[in-house]
């Protein structure tokens, strides 16, 4: 009823765990899968090790988080050692990948693939590291290139992670035509100011906002490129709740990812969602998820 | 969101650590910790090492962030969010508690909430040892490293002689990752119930970002205490860490 196949992969249900929540250590991730996700996106991966910016890194809100923790990762190399034990981890592991450049981008996937990645998700959609992310993934023709050459060398599946802060995010999925899958959508930009000590909390003034404020976001966004593109859509942004996934299904996503909901109901949230996910189809008379996906548009 | 508290006083408890008394109406449990901010320095872990009408950290100087720290005096503000993490369970058995270093001031708060328990406080010398005479009403055996006070030798070895003096139904422990390792080890042998509390690097302190993570336990959310079933799960423990990018560090 909730498996899945996105670009022949298979998937034991639709709801996978974000990049950059608890991926950057194999074990961590396992300990989610025993949890119950469908597959794991890594940590966000680039050339070199980085220790990501001094705290504070993120502020919490009642209604969300904004986080800057800028992009640590141990660097490919070092990562390996990561993905060779999720090796046989029983769902799809999918390597989430930043570059500064085309070529970055391009060794960094080899690397993922040559690791056992089962797909690459490029990080086009950071907000708050300079000359990453989302400073490429506002740029179509940039976006276009890398999508394009990335796809050229490496067989796996290509996932290309979109960011919500431009003015028409249809356009930059159109521009990722190569890509096999949308992912969307990374954090907002966003900042937070300390009124009593009178300058900006996070050490590096601009984070990303995520977490349940950003869900009519994300929802928009999967809404209006799935009218627009012919590709499966993965939803990512401020998915809580069974209500909420099915928000995502219904507006066009065949899974969702789940990230800063897991600070607030831990890991098992997972198994709940698909729990009350799997009733709620069963009460209305569907045999499986994929029957709702976009029915929103009708 | 932060709360700013000020802080009534302050009070060096040895040549490097500090003690930071302040007023902040959140009810921790003993073992729980925050996150300490200075504007413009560094944001930190830290236990609460008394739940009073008068709350309060004890820090040892080790880098900027609490060497910051160290020179805010009576009437300076800092930024706290908390408490966070999973405390101790305290027992009614007869339990031994064992601290070495800054670990007394994770400890101090349970030791004051258990009704029959003797202590070890351990440190390198006489001059670190962290507050020998807070537990008036607790047997307190004492170990430096350089026998300048107490027993000669590690906590490790003086907590083994008094295990297997008395029965204990329960064993505390916080302090360099090495004595928490051996206290374990010895517990695990004897089948005797036991609960740490780590320390990792922390970077959100609410469970999101893996950079605590010890074996697929989170620190800060799953811990920062553990006990044996945990504990005896953690191959990393005593050996390896993982610096701020994610890599691992022997430790
Ligand atoms: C749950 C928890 C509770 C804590 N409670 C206390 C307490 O009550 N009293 C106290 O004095 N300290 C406590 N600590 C340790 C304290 O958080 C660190 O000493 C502090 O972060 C150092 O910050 P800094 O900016 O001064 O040093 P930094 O400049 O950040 O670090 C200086 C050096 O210390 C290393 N380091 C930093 N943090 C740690 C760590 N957690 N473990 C091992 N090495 C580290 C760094 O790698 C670096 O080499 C606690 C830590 C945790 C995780
Ligand atoms: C602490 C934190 C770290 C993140 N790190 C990454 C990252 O390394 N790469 C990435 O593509 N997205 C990263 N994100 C964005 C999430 O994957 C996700 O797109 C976003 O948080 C929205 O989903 P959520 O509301 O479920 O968290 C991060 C988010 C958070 C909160
Ligand atoms: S400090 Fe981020 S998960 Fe523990």
């Amino acid at each position: 009823m909730l498996s899945i196949t996105i670009n022949n992969l298979h998937f034991p249900n639709p709801f996978l765990l974000a990049s950059g929540i608890l991926d950057e250590s194999a074990d961590t991730m396992f300990r989610i899968i025993k949890h119950g996700a469908g597959g794991v996106v890594t940590k966000s991966i680039g050339m070199k090790k980085r220790g990501g910016y001094q705290n504070p890194v993120i502020y919490e809100l009642p209604y969300g988080l904004i986080n800057a923790m800028g992009l640590p990762n141990p660097g490919i190399e070092a990562f390996g050692e990561e993905m060779k034990k999720l090796k046989n981890c029983g769902v799809p592991v999918i390597g989430s990948i930043f570059g500064g450049t085309t070529d970055e981008f391009v060794y960094l996937a080899k690397k993922m693939e040559n690791y056992g990645a089962d797909a690459v998700e490029l990080n086009l959609s950071c907000p708050h590291a300079k000359g990453y992310g989302m400073e490429i993934g506002v740029n179509p023709n940039l976006v276009a290139e890398i999508v394009g050459e990335v796809k050229k060398s490496v067989s796996i599946p290509v996932w290309c992670k979109l960011t919500p802060n431009v003015t028409d995010i249809v356009e930059i999925a159109k521009a990722a035509d190569k890509a096999d899958a949308l992912v969307m959508i990374n954090t907002l930009k966003a900042m937070a100011i300390d009124i009593e000590a009178q300058r900006p909390v996070l050490s590096n003034t601009y984070g990303g906002l995520s977490g349940p404020c950003v869900k009519p976001v994300g929802l928009r966004a999967v809404y209006d490129v799935f009218k627009e593109v012919d590709k499966p859509i993965i939803g990512v942004g401020g998915v809580c709740s069974w209500t909420d996934a099915l928000e995502y299904f219904m507006a066009g996503a065949s899974a969702v990812q789940i990230g800063t909901a897991i600070a607030t109901k831990g890991p098992t949230i997972f198994a709940e969602i698909s729990r009350d996910v799997a009733d709620w189809l069963k009460k209305h008379g569907y045999d499986s998820i994929k029957d709702v996906v976009g029915v929103a548009h009708r | 969101m932060y709360r700013v508290v000020r802080i009534e006083k302050v009070v060096q408890e040895t040549p490097s650590i500090k003690s930071f008394y302040f007023v902040d109406n959140s009810n921790p449990a003993p073992g729980q910790f925050y996150m300490v901010w200075i504007p413009g320095v560094d944001e930190f872990p830290m236990s609460i090492s008394a739940i009073d009408d008068l709350k309060r950290f004890t820090v040892k100087k080790i880098g900027d962030g609490t060497a910051a720290m160290h020179n805010l005096q009576e009437g300076d503000r800092l930024w706290i969010r908390g408490p966070y993490g999973r405390g101790f369970k305290p027992t009614d058995e007869p339990a031994l508690v064992v601290g070495g270093g800054t670990g007394m001031a994770t400890l101090a708060p349970l030791i004051n909430a258990l009704r029959d328990a003797d202590v070890i406080i351990a440190a390198r010398n006489e001059k670190e040892l962290l507050f020998v005479d807070e537990f008036p009403d607790k047997e307190v055996h004492i170990a430096t490293d350089d026998g300048s006070r107490g027993f000669k030798g590690f906590a490790s070895e003086l907590a083994a002689v008094l295990i297997d003096k008395k029965e204990y139904g329960m064993v505390y422990t916080c302090g360099p990752e090495p004595m928490i390792k051996a206290i374990v080890d010895i517990c695990l042998a004897r089948k005797i119930p036991v609960q740490a509390s780590l320390e990792r690097f922390m970077k959100c302190g609410i469970g999101v970002c893996d950079s605590c993570s010890i074996n697929g336990f989170r620190v800060c959310a799953d811990g920062p205490v553990f006990s044996e079933k945990e504990l005896a799960q953690m191959t990393e423990l005593g050996k390896w860490k993982r610096d701020p990018s994610g890599m691992k560090v022997k430790i």
